[in-house]
């Protein structure tokens, strides 16, 4: 069959450079590791070498190229593409555009693909002795990928999603048994509204980035390994710093979504998603630190690599759990299954069972120290540290992969009831043990430190810590008792710990370093550490719901003050116009409207502190979900002040143009008669034909007919109602007039006798035709300190990696 | 034995206790008659709502107080309180998983997780339906 309109040219390119990624990746990684690793001439090396090289950036302008034809096919709006299909519409933002290539895998997929490719240049333009070792790894990686993204059959097994694919090669439907189908299929299914958010356009590839960057210190391990050399372990400190900057930041990005776009209420819930690209981070941080510990002193290479290989293992297997749908019932939001999984699991197993087979046969071979550390060393304190993250990271993993090992074993294991707490009693204690020691282990110098140095340094940011974080348990009304009084306790000392940390660090840099910001890599990114510590322990712990439903409106009956399930009642229902009472403040919905150009409903909610001296609005949105429902998305919105955010999302909303289902009941009227309604009574006073203060509501043509009507409530309002009907030719609508006040709503239905002057209206007393809403109101305290720790943080990471280049660049000189 | 492995054994056995103490807290996917049998216990749910009963929800009596009637796979039904709002597009979800407890013949619902029919695995002509008529 001859489909007509379709443009398959796009497409072909996009698949056949698909085929070249696949074919270039496999060449450069056979050449790298010949060039790097086989008994041949210096000559011969160079030439595999150049070969190696040239493979690698065809591979790069085929991934640049597929980038670009995906791009094509989605700016044009090609439904004949399935991706174009599932992940846009006509009527998506430009900005948003970018988005639809991360809410598949495949363009996820390409993505990452890109940055190795982006990060394997860098380290070829940086000249290092371990090229070809690095980028040998790095191109397997690659080749891995791209049989992601080609979507063949081999025996029956589907290898691949390829992101070109056509809508009717994929999907059979009736629809594709006409030539002209494209005419029918008007539009896409759009992008996931929750995705369309300008986090959305930064975050996924940032955290690409440091997915993709943990691939530099495993290859430069295992390529270490390979050669049976430690001479790697310079260069990928670097490496390290660079990902774990990026890598966190990545995941404090996605926090930073979570927490302005989604609505569980917080910026971190312990999602296995959210899990999955924080372990690797935390074992990231750890094989950091031994690296540092190997790079002064000669201990710990083993443990090095070690973590290293974990850190990109990991990765993997975070792909996996994200992607292969096995999360299914304990994660909101995954990936769709593409039915991928043995090749998911494959993709993992390809990379740990050599890294580790390699790890134990040479781990004899790895020069370790027989001596011991000393106590008052820092490599001690830091291989502590580096174990404890190890071990923190091993459990949240564990934690996390219940589904799996559910699979495994065919059990039926739930989580526990309160999730969040069950990673935050074990946590709270890796954050004191962490605390501690980011606070500490500066003030300590490799091999030895005398005691002298250690006390002349260390009394005065202790002294002050202890005092600060004494004041704040003492005067900071933390008082967290949901979970007992060991939990709080608990919570003080976690609190005294990470202040300790952000002052030891500060003190550190004045103190010790006397300034030079240069320098102090470290310390600032353990200062931002340390205050994100801080702002995680207070904007949890103190965390108030401020909507608690007690106003005259919506009492809670005294039965279910305290359910059985100790629910709180955290909704509040506001109806529109009416002052509530809500804690602190008064709050007023004022009004909505819809901006046009994404259809997001946004709510005006005005606020007004009861002592008088704060007013403020907050602008809460919905939008409408487009992917498997009818219903609604809530985006929060969050007022800031320096020490706080108050943040308010919708949780349900009534629709006044929506239809309900209670009836209008007919009733016939004359002008002059009067009718009774539940609260009060109605009457017609005359009626008017094509009234220019109408005019708003009929188009011309039509001839409109108006009842000018007076509701008067027993309360003593009085209201003008004028219920419609327009008339055009045959047809005719109405136009419902409502009362919203006395929750009314009245049609002009027809009319009965002309004659007599007999009309017919509907009147309907419903809850439905109130504009009314309920929402949560959450205040959080000193949640900006997370923020600028996270950057702080980052800036830190970056210091230290600029200082190490430098430092490099000018040995090589 | 040096300072290093004593450390390591220390927390390894540390983590060993945690995780072994999480096992604890774990909790099970059961069906309604089984959780109808151990009321007060902390279980899952994977049910469907029963749509031939009603599903109550009047934000301007109680913004709290949801109840609805799920069924499970073997047909029992169970009436369902939760007592939050009512998570948006409820009625569309084909399986929904409830964790809570069973007190007095109702299960107490602590929180609710849907599962939306999956974009890919309906059926293509149903997939197409809209954008085809």
């Amino acid at each position: 069959m001859n489909y007509i309109g379709e443009h398959l040219l796009p497409g072909q390119i996009g698949h056949f450079f698909t085929l070249l990624f696949l074919v270039s990746s496999l060449v450069a990684t056979i050449a790298f590791f010949v060039a790097g690793y086989a008994r041949i001439s210096p000559e011969e090396k160079t030439g595999w070498n150049r070969l190696a090289r040239l493979s690698f950036a065809v591979e790069t302008i085929s991934i640049l190229t597929m980038f670009a034809t995906l791009y094509y096919i989605i700016s044009h709006h090609y439904f004949e593409y399935k991706y174009a299909y599932n992940h846009s519409d006509k009527g998506l933002q430009l900005e948003y555009l970018l988005s639809c290539f991360w809410e598949g895998q495949e363009g996820s997929f390409m993505l990452w693909a890109f940055w190795h490719c982006f990060l394997g240049w860098i380290f070829i333009a940086r000249k290092s002795s371990w090229e070809n070792g690095v980028l040998g790894v790095l191109n397997f990686a690659q080749f891995c990928l791209s049989t992601m993204l080609i979507g063949l059959y081999f025996w029956g097994n589907k290898v691949g999603s390829n992101p070109f694919i056509l809508l009717r090669l994929d999907t059979e439907a009736p629809i594709f048994k006409n030539p002209a189908y494209l005419t029918l299929l008007r539009d896409g299914k759009g992008l996931n509204t929750l995705l369309q958010n300008y986090w959305m356009v930064i975050h996924p590839p940032v955290l690409f980035l440091g997915f993709a960057s943990t691939i530099m210190p495993f290859a430069l391990a295992v390529a270490g390994l390979l050669a049976k050399s430690s001479d790697w372990t310079k260069t990928a400190l670097s490496w390290a710093g660079f990902s774990a900057a990026v890598l966190g930041l990545g995941v404090m990005m996605g926090a930073a979504w979570a927490y302005e776009s989604l609505t569980f209420g917080g910026y971190w819930a312990w999602d296995p998603v959210e899990n999955a690209s924080m372990v690797p981070w935390l074992i990231l941080i750890a094989g950091l630190h031994t690296n540092l510990i190997y790079h002064h002193t000669g201990y710990s290479l083993r443990a090095t690599c070690f973590f290293y290989i974990l850190a990109f293992c990991l990765i993997l297997y975070s792909t996996f759990l994200t992607r292969s749908g096995i999360l299914g019932d304990t994660s909101v939001h995954a990936f769709t299954d593409l039915e991928m999984n043995t090749q998911l699991v494959l993709f993992v197993l390809v990379f740990f069972l050599p890294a580790l087979v390699l790890f134990f046969f040479r781990y004899r071979s790895l020069p370790a120290k027989e001596k011991e550390e000393d106590s008052y060393s820092r490599e001690f304190w830091l291989f502590i540290g580096s174990l404890v993250l190890f071990l923190s990271g091993l459990i949240i993993i564990a934690q996390t992969s219940v589904p799996v090992f559910n699979k495994i074993f065919g059990t039926k294991i739930a989580p526990p009831e309160d999730v969040e707490f069950a990673y935050n009693q074990v946590q709270i204690f890796v954050a004191i043990v962490i605390g501690l020691l980011t606070a500490v282990t500066q003030y300590l110098k490799y091999k030895t430190t005398t005691r002298s140095y250690l006390g002349k340094n260390i009394w005065i940011p202790t002294v002050l810590a202890l005092v600060i974080s004494l004041l704040i348990s003492w005067l900071g009304d933390i008082n967290y008792t949901k979970k007992g009084p060991g939990f709080l306790w608990a919570i003080h000392v976690a609190l005294c710990a990470a202040i300790y940390a952000v002052i030891a660090n500060t003190a550190y840099i004045w103190l010790v370093l006397k300034g030079k910001i240069k320098a102090a890599g470290a310390s600032v990114a353990h200062l931002g550490f340390g205050l994100m510590l801080v702002g995680i322990l207070i904007s949890s712990s103190k965390k108030t719901v401020l909507s608690w439903n007690t106003t005259g409106i919506t009492p809670l009956s005294t039965d279910n003050k305290k359910s059985a399930a100790g629910d709180p009642a955290e909704n509040i229902t506001l109806f529109k116009g009416v002052r509530t009472d809500m804690g602190k403040y008064w709050v007023t919905y004022k009004t909505d409207s819809i901006r046009p150009t994404d259809k997001k409903r946004f709510f005006d909610i005005a606020f007004e502190s009861k002592k008088g001296d704060e007013q403020f609005s907050l602008y809460p949105d919905v939008m409408k979900q487009n992917k498997g429902g009818e219903g609604f998305a809530a985006n929060p919105a969050a007022r800031h002040y320096w020490n706080k955010d108050i943040f308010v999302y919708i949780t349900s909303f009534q629709d006044t143009d929506q239809t309900d289902t209670s009836r209008f009941q007919p009733k016939n009227i004359r002008v002059g008669d009067t009718l009774f309604y539940n609260s009060g009574w109605m009457r017609l006073d005359s009626v008017s034909v094509n009234p220019i203060s109408k005019q708003h509501l009929y188009q011309q043509g039509e001839m409109a007919l108006f009842l000018n009507m007076t509701v008067e409530a027993k309360n003593g309002g009085r209201y003008p109602l004028t219920p419609g009907m327009a008339i055009g030719g045959t047809r005719w609508r109405a136009i419902i007039d409502t009362v919203v006040a006395q929750s009314l709503a009245v049609s002009f239905n027809r009319v009965v006798d002309e004659k007599k002057g007999l009309l017919e209206i509907g009147v309907k007393q419903n809850a439905s035709v109130t504009s009314l809403l309920t929402l949560k109101v959450y205040e959080f305290p000193m949640i900006n300190l997370l923020w600028l720790g996270t950057i702080l943080m980052v800036i830190g990471f970056f210091l230290a990696v600029i200082q190490r280049a430098q430092k490099r660049s000018s040995a090589v000189s | 034995m040096n300072k290093t492995s004593i450390a390591l054994l220390v927390l390894i056995a540390a983590a060993i206790v945690v995780l072994i103490s999480y096992t604890g807290d774990l909790t099970t996917y059961e069906t309604i008659a089984s959780a109808k049998e151990r009321p007060g216990k902390f279980v899952n749910l994977i049910a469907t709502i029963d749509k031939q009963q009603p599903i109550e929800y009047d934000p301007v009596k109680n913004p709290n107080y949801l109840t609805f009637t799920a069924k499970d796979s073997l047909g029992t039904s169970i009436r369902v309180i939760y007592r939050n709002n009512k998570p948006t597009d409820m009625e569309k979800s084909d399986r929904l998983v409830l964790k809570g407890k069973v007190v007095d013949g109702q299960f107490e619902c602590k929180d609710i997780l849907m599962k939306c029919p999956s974009k890919y695995k309906d059926a293509p002509n149903q997939t197409l339906a809209p954008s085809a008529s």
